[in-house]
């Protein structure tokens, strides 16, 4: 007997991107911001989310749901900031998806949220590939991981809407070459804002909250004209 | 790295096209694969026959059809930094036998 073949096109994480549309309609109905922020393991993303909370402005409430394989070590050290905290633990799964992002905010309400932080499972290659619903994708590299990490996962980089090089504070003791990293970053994504930051002597966190605050501004005057 | 998900998420979403083609048995699945997908071939494949095993796509075969990137604007006749084809992942074809298998 002869296989017949049959015309299928399905993509493959359809499921996902289901679930992330519909989570994308609850925050835009919501208002909510929504920040998806990447990085390698140990770039820093905890440790900038944690003094982000402690700057923005009053009035400006902000959640984090965080990613790791195992541990609450990061939610416990977000939760300190006074911010609510949903830690999601991934067993072996590399990313998270948005069936977990939904899981995680059930009960939160949102309305009162104006911005929402994913903090996801720090690896640099598979949190690209799974929409989670997020607004933007913010993608961190740290000095310490050398120059030419852009160039050597440029899948992460193609998604970000921002990139943020931290630890800049460490880049004189490392011998750090910014313009080196600019050079791989640009070879990837000509056009991605670059900012430079350090959460341990603030350099350009002001910027940093001034970009978030505007993304929360622009969300809710689409959600405003939306409901007109 | 993730694979073993995409695996999962292939043979959960052809269980369902096999039912929706009235139970038919699945010989080959077809896949293609666009660089930027971030996934690796051999990986893929050796995850998919752990990820069938116990369903009714178990020894179906996973042929991958891996397509370049593509950024090219034909309005323009020139290169775009939009990317048009590479960021692929999809089933595009099932070769089924209609019969379910007997003995």
């Amino acid at each position: 007997m002869k296989p017949r073949l049959v015309e299928v096109r399905r993509r493959v994480l359809a499921k996902n991107d289901r679930l992330a549309a519909e989570l994308r309609a609850r925050f835009g109905a919501a208002g909510t911001c929504v920040v998806n922020v990447m990085s390698g393991p140990g770039a820093g993303k905890t440790t900038l989310l944690a003094e982000t909370l402690r700057r923005l402005p009053p009035g400006l409430r902000a959640a984090v749901v965080v990613g790791d394989l195992a541990t609450d070590n990061d939610a416990r050290r977000l939760a300190a900031t006074g911010a609510p905290v949903r830690q999601v633990n991934t067993g072996s799964i590399c990313h998270l998806e948005a069936e977990m992002v939904g899981r995680a905010v059930a009960g939160w309400d949102l309305a009162a949220l104006g911005l929402l932080f994913i903090e996801n499972v720090g690896n640099l290659v598979c949190p690209a590939a799974y929409d989670l619903g997020e607004d933007l994708r913010v993608v961190l590299f740290s000095v310490a991981e050398g120059e030419d990490k852009p160039a050597k996962y440029p899948t992460v980089v193609m998604a970000a809407d921002l990139v943020l090089l931290t630890k800049v504070d460490l880049a004189p003791g490392l011998g750090f070459d910014r313009r080196a990293f600019e050079a791989h970053l640009r070879r990837v994504r000509p056009d991605v804002p670059l900012l430079e930051v350090s959460a341990r002597d603030g350099t350009g966190l002001a910027q940093w909250v001034d970009y978030l605050t505007a993304a929360v501004s622009a969300k809710g005057r689409a959600v405003a004209n939306g409901e007109r | 790295m993730h694979e073993l998900s995409v695996a999962c998420a292939i043979v959960e979403g052809v269980v369902e096209e096999a039912e929706r083609l009235g139970g038919v048995r699945v010989k080959a699945v077809h896949l293609r694969v666009g660089p930027l997908s971030g996934i690796d071939k051999e990986a893929l494949c050796f995850c998919f026959d752990l990820a069938a095993e116990g369903t009714p796509v178990a020894g179906a075969e996973l042929r991958v059809e891996e397509v370049p990137v593509v950024a090219y604007c034909p309005a323009c006749v020139g290169p775009t930094p939009q990317v048009k084809q590479g960021r692929e992942l999809e089933v595009v074809a099932l070769e089924v036998f209609d019969e379910a298998p007997t003995g």
